[in-house]
């Protein structure tokens, strides 16, 4: 019996955004009857470019059903840009969690959403120089590429319960930890060149400012800059996130993982008392 | 809410009797039957009744019957005990449709060099003995097939299997798992040298099993240790676990009628309705020769898991060979020994009955399905499609 989340179970029970949007802006089928699980999506947008609404039809376990439900739900109200910036991480996370395994039930509502924009755009969805290594359930060298760097994958394992990729005659293992090796060689020499500190205050600032602020006075809070000593951003919160319970989860999970990504990956937020 | 449990399958409810049976011997007579004094010693007899009514149930003598811990222990012992008694022998002969406690310990097996021939079966799930000539060799050390499938119910041709390995002088063992208890065996009238049985599958506990061995066949035990059970298998007894496996087979002799009459009836009506009520499902396996509690339907377009989750809001339990129930990513190796198309085989259910299942329970069932498949195709992007394409 698989532990699923009462979120998993209420969006499995109570799917919603069952269906099809007739005349939709962009549509997309993933998967397929002989994987085990197959998405089709379509979206309509208002008049100011935002997702009106979402439908979705699903064969799959409860978990597939469930990740497509949260998908629908998620997308609602964004423009297409602020959509695709949902990755399945985002998915898995708005339904409390998926076991490991399942976790390829949450990819494949990404992919739905990405070819969805890819038609909406009419931007051509094939891309050439993709190349099968799954036969069995025909995964492409890109799609397990990008699981691996989104997901900070490490074993074939991994890669399988995030793609599937592997699961079935075990045949592309190799392969698969071909690409693991090489995609962990490409990312060691990718750290950022050193940084004098004040160019790293300076982009830190700027990060905070582009990438942090809008989302917390969108929901009235803000954070200020106290000191940097090294690599710890010391920060204080205002607004809303000062008196918000979970505004520590928002520093580690937003707010650092910003940091991380665009300034430097040994970054670390801790917030000083007030 | 109540259950409405079609898994039997998988385990089954110890008996009212059995349970009773077993009750006085975990704290008022806890002796060790291998002790000296009256006080261990008394358990010693209850042991030996116990392999008398097992004895009974399958048409063995008593010392043909040993006590395991489960099934796949007996499986093991088995199979493991040919090739250590036949140390130049190295190919063993089994099927694609053996339950993993064969399957995967040949697997192992074959890891370690020796040679395993699956022997495939067709898309009813029957296996064609022709196979299983052409495939012993000199070189073969046993053959081992099992009685009932137990994701399907067919039943394979284990007697005549026997005989043909037999022939050749090849041991022939048979995971009867299934089987015992649900058709009548006895092994007084065929040449199988060795069995597994399962205590929890026939209404005993679960931690024991049985592995029968025919007199005079040459025997390596797998657990070495005391001399219990003739220094077949070491271990103390599990003395509450074999005196309700006898309780457990003198009941199943006495039910073996019905089984096949009134379970088989419930079983088929349950298919039957099923069928009729839902568009585009189907039976997987030879309906003509199979386990009367068993019957595994697929419903194209869903998927197992998925169903199962509904069923189990309404407190039906059933298993399904789809590839999210298996915690692999490949629907059951049975069907896909069949060819059963992954569409049919991830949308797969089995119902296994037992004799305390009522009618009103299979109405039940009957009535509930049509609406979860029902939903289910509602959200399936392939189900439209597969309306308008007929």
């Amino acid at each position: 019996m698989w532990e699923y989340t009462d979120k998993v179970k209420d969006h499995f029970l109570n799917p919603r955004n069952v269906g099809e949007i007739e005349n939709p802006d962009g549509v997309a089928e993933v998967g397929s009857l002989a994987c085990g699980d197959a998405l089709k999506l379509t979206f309509k947008l208002d008049e100011n470019k935002r997702i009106k609404d979402a439908k979705f039809k699903t064969f799959g376990c409860a978990s597939a059903i469930a990740s497509s439900s949260a998908l629908t739900e998620m997308i609602k109200g964004m423009t297409v840009d602020e959509a695709l910036k949902v990755t399945n991480r985002d998915i898995a996370q708005y339904l409390g969690g998926l076991p490991d395994e399942k976790m390829h039930c949450s990819v494949l509502g990404k992919q739905a959403l990405e070819k969805a924009v890819e038609n909406y755009r009419g931007v051509p969805a094939a891309v050439a120089d993709e190349k099968i290594i799954c036969e069995c359930f025909g995964v492409t060298d890109k799609e397990i590429e990008k699981a691996i760097r989104e997901n900070n994958l490490t074993t074939v394992e991994e890669v399988t319960n995030y793609t599937k990729a592997g699961g079935g005659c075990g045949g592309c293992h190799e392969d698969i930890q071909e690409i693991i090796d090489r995609i962990k060689k490409e990312t060691k020499p990718d750290v950022k060149p050193k940084m004098t500190n004040l160019q790293k205050i300076q982009l830190i600032q700027e990060t905070i400012e582009r990438e942090i602020r809008p989302s917390l006075k969108h929901d009235g809070g803000d954070i200020e800059i106290i000191d940097i000593i090294g690599n710890r951003v010391l920060v204080a919160t205002r607004g809303a996130c000062a008196t918000c319970k979970a505004s520590n989860i928002t520093l580690k999970n937003f707010v650092e993982f910003k940091l991380k990504e665009f300034v430097s990956p040994d970054l670390v937020v801790e917030e000083v008392e007030k | 809410m109540s259950v409405i449990y079609l898994d039997n399958n998988a385990t089954t409810q110890v008996a009212e009797e059995v349970l009773e049976a077993m009750l006085p011997y975990f704290r008022e007579f806890y002796g060790n039957p291998s002790s000296m004094h009256t006080f261990g010693g008394q358990v010693g007899q209850k042991i030996r009744a116990a392999r008398e009514q097992v004895a009974a149930l399958i048409g063995a003598m008593p010392e043909e019957i040993i006590f395991t811990s489960c099934g796949t222990e007996s499986d093991n012992s088995a199979i493991r005990s040919a090739l250590a008694t036949q140390p130049d022998k190295k190919h063993i002969i089994t099927s694609r449709v053996e339950h993993p406690a064969v399957r995967a310990l040949c697997a192992h097996l074959a890891a370690q060099g020796y040679r395993v021939t699956e022997l495939p079966v067709d898309k009813n799930g029957i296996l064609d003995l022709e196979n299983l000539e052409k495939s012993m060799t000199p070189d073969t050390a046993i053959v081992s097939l099992m009685w009932g499938n137990n994701e399907t119910g067919v039943i394979f041709p284990v007697e005549e299997a026997a005989a043909m390995a037999h022939e050749k002088g090849i041991l022939f063992h048979t995971d009867a798992v299934q089987a015992v208890g649900k058709i009548p065996i006895n092994l007084k009238m065929n040449v199988i040298d060795m069995l597994s049985i399962s205590g929890h599958k026939l209404h005993a506990p679960k931690g024991v099993g049985v592995l029968y061995i025919r007199r005079g066949t040459k025997f390596s035990p797998f657990l070495i240790g005391g001399h219990q059970e003739k220094e077949r298998r070491g271990g103390t007894e599990n003395a509450p676990g074999i005196i309700g496996l006898g309780k457990a087979c003198e009941l199943a002799a006495k039910n073996l009628d019905k089984e096949n009459t009134y379970v088989k009836k419930l079983r088929d009506r349950l298919e039957r309705e099923i069928l009729k009520k839902i568009p585009q499902s189907r039976v997987n396996g030879d309906t003509g020769n199979r386990l009367p509690n068993t019957t595994n339907i697929s419903f194209e377009y869903v998927e197992g898991e998925a169903i199962l989750l509904l069923m189990n809001e309404l407190g039906i339990c059933a298993s399904s060979g789809s590839a999210c129930t298996s915690g692999s990513l490949q629907p059951s190796h049975v069907l896909r020994a069949m060819g059963v198309p992954f569409t049919m085989a991830h949308g797969s259910v089995r119902f296994s009955l037992s004799i305390y299942n009522t009618e009103k329970e299979i109405d039940f069932v009957i009535e509930k399905m049509p609406a979860i498949i029902e939903r289910l195709r509602g959200m399936s992007p392939f189900w439209n499609q597969a309306c308008t394409n007929q």
